[in-house]
């Protein structure tokens, strides 16, 4: 897939000091840089190189990814929610660019 | 010799039946149905195994889950271009087949069909672009482009769970009869036909990779192999490369006979597209 597609799947609500599953996937290609195109020629590394997730501003998760990573990485983890709020998610691109996506929850 | 491996084959097949037993007692019914079916009469095989059923959990979990599938991205683009006016018409997919849930709740089991129109057969991304450039005016979509991958996903994707069945009498009889004589013809530098491994030997090894039975109800499927999603057709010209023999075109007269054959060797599986494979 061309154009970088990101999903996320938060829960709409929690009670206060939950802990949440969250799941991630974004489309990429993940282009390692070690492949070589038909004429022998190297095919530059693109890949998303580092992940990271926020809640009000606040860090929840993030981590660097490495070429060995398969294409369309898929990134789950827990966290524990203590406030309402938007959870914001962002993968950066080796060429600068940056794919973001947010999702609000509710706490009771 | 011959009656050794007669006996090897027997055995794996009766262990797989036992496996699917043991794991039935746990599942749902549309997951019992993809582990074991009995095949009609006239059929090649004893029972009929979905492809799910010979990867490891792994693949398998990746499947289960909606969202972690990564082939949904190509479904979700699908529903989107459903929706996309194009082409000189003015139309889209919707502009005539509506609400895809309803219309295309069956079509993605029946491909490949007969075309009475044009006369001849055309499986389901044929169907697509005919659409496109008679109904729309637009043009075709290249096979194996994301456009093409997306539509097909999506519109099979509405009939998953509902059972394979294509027609195989009347105009499509001669169709059927050449799929089938591929099916069992040999191939290239190997000298291998497709039976040679997906009827004599599924449910063992083949170096590190466990053989399945080669059916198609998961197609398009999202392959880890490959790290996007691709259509039956990519799939066959794999397989023949395999066996060191030149492949056939996508598209190709051959492919969509084999496709109609390779369809009702999996006569009554649960469509499961889009399925994630290794």
């Amino acid at each position: 897939m061309a154009k970088s597609r990101p999903r996320v799947k938060v829960p709409k609500k929690a009670a206060k000091g939950d802990i949440v599953t969250i799941k991630t996937l974004i489309s990429h290609k993940m282009e390692s840089g070690q492949r070589k195109d038909k004429k022998g020629n190297v095919i530059p590394r693109r890949i998303i190189n580092k992940f990271d997730c926020t809640l009000n501003g606040k860090p929840v998760f993030s981590c660097d990814i490495e070429p060995a990573i398969s294409a369309n990485p898929y990134v789950e983890f827990s966290a524990k929610v203590e406030e309402a709020g938007d959870f914001v998610f962002t993968w950066t691109d080796d060429d600068g660019s940056k794919y973001t996506k947010k999702s609000s929850i509710k706490v009771s | 010799m011959f009656a050794t491996i007669t006996m090897t084959r027997r055995l794996a097949v009766s262990a797989l039946i036992g496996l699917g037993v043991a794991f039935a007692a746990s599942a749902g019914s549309a997951e019992e149905t993809r582990k074991s079916i009995a095949a009609p009469d006239g059929h090649p095989l004893d029972e009929i195994i979905s492809g799910y059923e010979f990867r490891s959990a792994a693949t398998k979990a990746v499947q289960d889950d909606d969202f972690q599938n990564p082939a949904f991205l190509w479904v979700e683009k699908g529903e989107e271009n459903w929706e996309e006016v194009d082409g000189t018409a003015g139309k889209s997919c919707a502009s005539c087949h509506g609400d895809a849930s309803e219309t295309m709740a069956k079509a993605g089991a029946q491909y490949p069909k007969w075309d009475a129109k044009d006369q001849n057969p055309i499986n389901l991304e044929q169907r697509i672009n005919k659409c496109r450039t008679k109904a729309m005016g637009a043009e075709a979509w290249a096979w194996e482009s994301d456009e093409l991958l997306s539509m097909t996903s999506f519109v099979r994707h509405q009939s998953r769970g509902e059972p394979v069945a294509v027609k195989i009498d009347g105009k499509m009889k001669p169709v059927f009869d050449y799929g089938k004589k591929l099916y069992y013809q040999r191939n290239g530098q190997l000298d291998m036909s497709c039976a040679n491994c997906h009827e004599d030997n599924y449910g063992t090894r083949i170096r590190s990779d466990m053989l399945s039975q080669g059916q198609s109800n998961g197609f398009p499927t999202y392959r880890l192999k490959w790290q996007k999603v691709g259509s039956l057709h990519r799939r066959f010209k794999g397989c023949m490369k395999q066996v060191r023999a030149t492949p056939y075109k996508v598209g190709s007269n051959e492919f969509v006979a084999l496709e109609l054959y390779v369809n009702y060797r999996g006569s009554g599986l649960p469509v499961e597209t889009p399925a994630v494979r290794q």
